[in-house]
């Protein structure tokens, strides 16, 4: 076979990774073709593309490029996918795209038009989200920040200027927010109510807020800070700032704290500030072990537990039985956990959960106490991805939009002999993809009679466009064990393989 | 302490939200779904693409 690699670079043209994954996939599918790929030149994508041999050493691209790269069986087939990925691009805009409203060139332009703007949700690659996150701060603008891979040393100086300015600085890497109603980057529809939320971590702060809104419970506002805000580099400067938002919020009653556990000296800072509080608040440092609180304030280490503080003590999912529904299943010999997670933070809460019954775990987002997949010694142990995770979502949407992310991953562990289960996590909500339920169904539909058990659990609330209902019936008619909350379906796992070990 | 003295931080809780969107354009959608005013900036990379030209521009203002 004569492999053929043919380029085509659109100079100053841009499209969003969501749109380029979209016609990736079409390019993809044309016949002969082996690999195709539509990127924005950035020196990052750029380096991947070199990498996976799709982008010849001599063509030279800037950020501000679109390239297409197309790699076939042979010159004609790699010119038919090019050709058409072309035509795509040029294909007139539907009437509909041409009557949309007034879309502005800058950040600028569109605050100068419209001075009620007072925020800027900002997703662009990132290389560039630091030079527009400046833009907004310089014109008085709050910002959510869902770009990723911006460095620390730019989050704490965009930190240090809102603070400031007195502006609030949610992420990088801020997955969601809810401020008024309204829901920023991926974030579900949930009942208003008097519980606020301030998340270092996105999944984290998706699946308190749909348990307690499906509790029939409400949020006030969930404030989002960023992965990295408790880290001693920024030192909580997001966070505290929520804290004060929230103490002078009448709306909010009780703050529920979501992250992964923080630098010693920074939750010191932020417990002594919770202290101070007007509020009664949840700590949840997803992982940690008890820790000393002030009296106006509860510990979980789990989102399950946390949404359940918040509650008032008041049970998740209470009608299941983990043990009951292990015990109705065919008993298998094998004894292995796989999981394999589209949010980081329901990997991190399986991890807890999993070392807590005993379990062996490696994970690649390994928290305290794990093994790190890849650098140390794993075998024995259960593994547990995150597949939102750099190494997975470089150069591609998260797999909450994209879920074929995980479908390589998940055929190989559905014929793995030596896995007792598969654990799955689905998320809804606004930004997420549309069906997720029907995607994974498909992939999982002709595994063979021995394949490992699936069990999943659905973050999402009724009123989601996806309907958590619909989504949950849908894995239920394929044969998927669904669980009231990721803590629960990872309770079941543990379940399964000991009643496999008896 | 009146809401007017507060820092604005404190206050966005209590205001609307209107919102600029700079990227992903499906986040437009979802926003107006639910009353949300938002403007989308039909963005591109500034400074011809070059990352730390364009870091350089923002910082100076341009």
């Amino acid at each position: 076979m004569n492999v053929v690699v043919l380029n085509e670079v659109r100079k100053g043209f841009y499209l969003d990774s969501v749109a380029l994954m979209r016609l990736s996939r079409e390019v993809a599918g044309s016949p002969g073709v082996i690999e195709a790929a539509l990127m924005m030149g950035t020196p990052s994508n750029a380096a991947i593309m070199r990498n996976a041999g799709l982008l010849e050493e001599s063509t030279a691209v800037k950020g501000n490029d679109l390239v297409i790269a197309v790699k076939a069986e042979s010159e004609s087939a790699a010119r038919e996918a090019l050709d058409n990925a072309i035509k795509s691009l040029d294909k007139p805009k539907t009437q509909g795209e041409a009557q949309a409203a007034w879309r502005p060139h800058s950040i600028a332009a569109a605050v100068k038009a419209r001075p009620e703007i007072n925020l800027a949700l900002i997703s662009v690659p990132g290389e560039f989200a630091a030079a527009e996150a400046r833009k907004a701060l310089n014109r008085g603008l709050h910002v959510l920040m869902f770009s990723d891979n911006v460095s620390l040393e730019d989050e704490l100086s965009l930190k240090q200027q809102a603070r400031t300015a007195g502006l609030l600085m949610m992420g990088p890497d801020c997955g969601t927010a809810v401020i008024g109603g309204a829901p920023l980057a991926f974030a579900n529809k949930i009942k208003r109510g008097r519980i606020g939320i301030i998340g270092a971590s996105g999944t984290g702060t998706q699946e308190v807020s749909c348990l307690i809104s499906e509790a029939g419970a409400g949020i006030s506002h969930a404030i989002g800070v960023g992965g990295r805000d408790l880290k001693k580099d920024i030192g909580g400067i997001t966070t505290l700032m929520a804290i004060d938002a929230f103490d002078s919020d009448p709306e909010t009653d009780h703050v529920v704290l979501i992250s992964k556990p923080p630098h010693p000296d920074v939750a010191k800072t932020v417990l002594e500030r919770i202290g101070r509080s007007r509020k009664s608040y949840t700590v949840c440092f997803i992982g940690a072990s008890e820790i000393e609180l002030p009296p106006n304030a509860r510990f979980s280490p789990t989102l399950k537990g946390a949404a359940e503080l918040a509650l008032g003590d008041k049970k998740i999912g209470a009608g299941f039985d983990a043990n009951a529904v292990a015990s109705r299943l065919p008993r298998s010999s094998r004894g292995g956990i796989e999981g394999l997670f589209a949010g980081g933070t329901l990997c991190a809460e399986a991890q807890v959960i999993l070392a807590a019954a005993g379990r062996k775990v490696a994970s690649n987002a390994a928290i305290p106490g794990v093994v790190k997949l890849g650098i140390e010694p794993n075998a024995g142990r259960d593994r547990l991805i995150d597949l939102g995770d750099d190494e997975y979502t470089r150069g591609r949407p998260h797999p909450m939009i994209d879920p074929s992310v995980r479908d390589d991953a998940l055929r190989a562990a559905l014929r793995n002999r030596d896995l007792s289960v598969v654990l799955l996590d689905l998320v809804l909500g606004y930004g997420a993809h549309a069906d997720p339920a029907e995607h994974l169904t498909k992939i999982v539909a002709d595994r063979g009679q021995d394949a490992p058990a699936l069990i999943a659990s659905v973050v999402g609330t009724e009123q989601d466009p996806q309907g958590r209902s619909a989504q949950v019936r849908k894995l239920e008619q394929a044969g998927i064990l669904v669980a009231p909350s990721n803590a629960q379906a990872c309770e079941l796992a543990v379940a399964i393989v000991q009643n496999a070990g008896r | 302490m009146t809401d007017q003295d507060r820092p604005q931080y404190q206050q966005l809780l209590a205001r609307k939200v209107e919102v600029v969107n700079v990227g992903l354009e499906g986040f437009v959608k979802d926003l107006r779904d639910c009353g949300i005013d938002v403007v989308h900036v039909d963005w591109k990379p500034s400074a011809g693409g070059d990352p730390q030209m364009a870091a350089l521009l923002a910082k100076l203002g341009v």
